[in-house]
């Protein structure tokens, strides 16, 4: 009897997308979706344009406009004219190569990652790209996701494939159940700390354990968000049953008979019994706690009710002096307490916490409860299909009874591209993927957090332990 | 694309790890639909004061390094995002290779794809290159990347490592669409394999 070598879930949608392996060059992989946004693509169509080039499968890009559009109204009125350009560049390319893309006016239109997994474009087993380093969100549906430049984007509209070299695989294991206010953002960051913001590099994750089962899809996007935070290419989920109930019924989720192939193909994908890993990580989620970063990268971060670290016990002098940088930039002294620590903004959004379960999660903090005054808090929807289902729930109207603003879907605070930023010198705790220097605005300083901690932090005006309030 | 063969440059110093993309090119600068002008924003926070002027600490500021094309960090450099205006931004002001101990994935990719070469080298190598800067800011190394070294003032030679690919390309110039686009017949197989 022959044995095929078990494969793990990576390996088996590698395999299946691979066009081409040579000895002396990287393999060709064909790609099933492509998304694009105005930020990372304009480069890409005017080298189209300059070769005199097609678009080899124009119904395999999606575009949405996210990045630079403002998310105080629905035009452009308070766009800069460089946003108004870039943005009106991105609908010509759009509309001069046949792609279908979601402009200003379409209820469809959201961040790039958010609208993906809503539209069911985002299916498992498929090798999706986008110009943007946080599609490793879309792996959370068991599809490898990875972010590409500006000449790959080029690459793929010409020729729907790319070169790439095999990634190593990297199995993270969370184990146990989560406590009450402890989210899967706590559990991406705490991987984080622990490997460091280099940990993963030249691999794709593959997240499994008892935690990883139990968390719903927004959860998974959360932690697979943020996979590319700790340097890997990519993070995978195994779908399930809570996969296919997620996508049966979206827009472009297939239906009929074509949903039941679809489910047959899609039950194979799990990793085979005795697959193999490069490496293997685990990690014990019962005891976690919420986490928060206290530095200038995504990997500085601890339990809240840490202290923020000393670098007199850093003994790699390198550590030591990015510790020493990362302090110098937040203002903070070693081996103070983070929780207590005042803020002046909070943001609830980003693609890695603006979905519904986000939001609700932020609302049940914020219900009949006020900011602390002098606070600011901005909750922005990932997609404005997610702002009108929040309104329908009333979720607007809890954010601004409490005193916080309630805004048009984008990507906002998060990149601060689009005028709404920290001004320099502020603090915020934010739910958004990077508290890199001057990421929210030049100046500020950023705590990353969950919604739960960011409403928390909200209504005490310093960082916040949530389960104080649920 | 530009082709790499040789380069004798000294080497401008930034002695910080995981320098992120956000730092090498801040996103207020991303709103170009082209590749021009990105030189103006690179490492602007770190380049510019709080009032805009010029931090006469910043490397990039000082006269001596006005020429060098050769930028040695830390660990982990171009860690974040996938933005291509990094490399962009880094060649707009003349740097054409950047030596580190590691990189991140996306940024070596985006690098090597606009010529831009990224040197792997060992701690220990680092270590030395950082020192050399600090105590001969003038001297100058000598990367030759068919022989894949680079000469030290002493003459130590330090080898590295970089793809066959990646190297062809670079040593000839070669835009990777083009070899991709030679496999049109392959990815069409493909597609008709899958019933497109
Ligand atoms: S929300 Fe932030 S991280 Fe996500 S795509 Fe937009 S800018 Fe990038």
């Amino acid at each position: 009897m022959m044995h095929k070598k078990p494969k793990n879930l990576f390996q088996k949608v590698w395999d299946a997308h691979l066009v081409a392996e040579n000895d002396d060059a990287p393999s060709i992989l064909y790609i099933d979706l492509h998304l694009i946004h105005e930020v990372t693509s304009p480069q890409a169509f005017s080298g189209l344009r300059d070769k005199g080039l097609k678009v080899r499968r124009p119904e395999r890009t999606i575009g949405t406009m996210d990045h630079s559009i403002p998310t105080l109204s629905l035009d452009l009125e308070t766009a800069d004219d460089m946003a108004v350009k870039q943005l009106a560049q991105f609908e010509k390319n759009c509309t001069d190569f046949g792609i279908q893309f979601y402009g200003m006016d379409s209820p469809n239109r959201g961040i790039v990652h958010v609208i993906g997994p809503e539209q069911g474009f985002t299916q498992p087993g498929q090798t999706i790209v986008c110009g943007d380093s946080h599609t490793s969100t879309h792996g959370a549906f068991g599809a490898l996701a990875f972010g590409i430049g500006t000449s790959e984007v080029e690459h793929v509209l010409a020729t729907q494939a790319l070169l790439q070299n095999r990634p190593k695989t990297c199995l993270v294991k969370f184990e146990g159940k989560l406590q009450r206010g402890v989210t899967a953002k706590d559990m991406i960051l705490a991987l984080i700390a622990r490997i460091g913001i280099g940990g993963g590099t030249g691999h794709v994750f593959e997240y499994a354990g008892e935690a990883i089962r139990t968390l719903n899809m927004e959860e998974r996007m959360t932690l697979c968000n943020m996979s590319i935070e700790a340097g890997a290419r990519a993070g995978m989920i195994a779908p399930d049953n809570v996969t296919f109930e997620y996508l049966a019924g979206r827009p472009y989720a297939p239906s009929g008979e074509a949903w039941k192939a679809a489910l047959k193909k899609w039950r194979q994908l799990p990793s085979d019994k005795g697959a193999e890993y490069d490496q293997t990580i685990t990690i014990d989620v019962s005891k976690l706690e919420p986490m928060v970063t206290f530095g200038t990268n995504p990997g500085m971060g601890t339990e809240i009710n840490s202290s923020v670290p000393s670098p007199i016990h850093e003994s790699d002098p390198a550590k030591k002096s990015a510790l020493e940088k990362a302090l110098a930039y937040m203002d903070l002294a070693p081996a103070s307490a983070l929780k207590g620590h005042p803020v002046d903004v909070v943001f609830i959004g980003s693609c890695t916490n603006s979905r519904m379960s986000d939001l609700r999660a932020a609302a049940s903090i914020l219900k009949g409860r006020k900011v602390a005054e002098g606070i600011r808090l901005l909750v922005v929807p990932g997609s404005e299909n997610i702002r009108l289902e929040a309104e329908a729930e009333g979720i607007d109207e809890i954010v601004r009874e409490a005193g916080g603003e309630w805004r048009f879907a984008g990507c906002s605070m998060c990149i601060a591209m689009n005028g709404d930023n920290l001004e320099p010198g502020q603090y915020a705790v934010s739910t958004s993927n990077r508290n890199f220097e001057g990421r929210q605005g030049k100046g500020g300083r950023t705590f990353l957090a969950s919604p739960l901690t960011a409403a928390a932090s909200a209504i005490t005006g310093k960082i916040t332990d949530p389960r104080e309030f649920i | 694309m530009k082709s790499f063969t040789k380069l004798t440059s000294k080497i401008i110093p930034l002695p910080h790890t995981d320098v992120d993309t956000d730092q090498i090119i801040p996103a207020r600068y991303l709103k170009v639909i082209d590749k021009s002008g990105l030189a103006e924003g690179l490492f602007d926070s770190w380049r510019r004061l709080e009032d805009g002027s010029q931090n006469p600490e910043f490397p990039l500021n000082q006269d001596e390094y006005q020429d060098a094309q050769i930028l040695l960090a830390g660990d982990n450099f171009g860690c974040g995002s996938s933005r291509e205006h990094a490399p962009w931004a880094l060649m707009g002001w003349g740097i054409s290779v950047v030596i580190s101990t590691s990189f991140a994935d996306i940024f070596r990719n985006n690098a090597l794809k606009n010529g831009l070469l990224p040197i792997v080298v060992s701690e220990e190598i680092q270590k030395s290159l950082f020192d050399l800067s600090e105590e001969a800011p003038a001297a100058t190394i000598d990367i030759d990347l068919e022989a894949q070294h680079f000469s030290l003032p002493n003459g130590d030679m330090v080898s590295f490592e970089i793809d066959t690919f990646s190297k062809t390309c670079l040593l000839e110039g070669i835009d990777q669409l083009g070899y991709l686009m030679k496999h049109e017949n392959q990815i069409a197989a493909f597609e008709a394999m899958r019933n497109e």
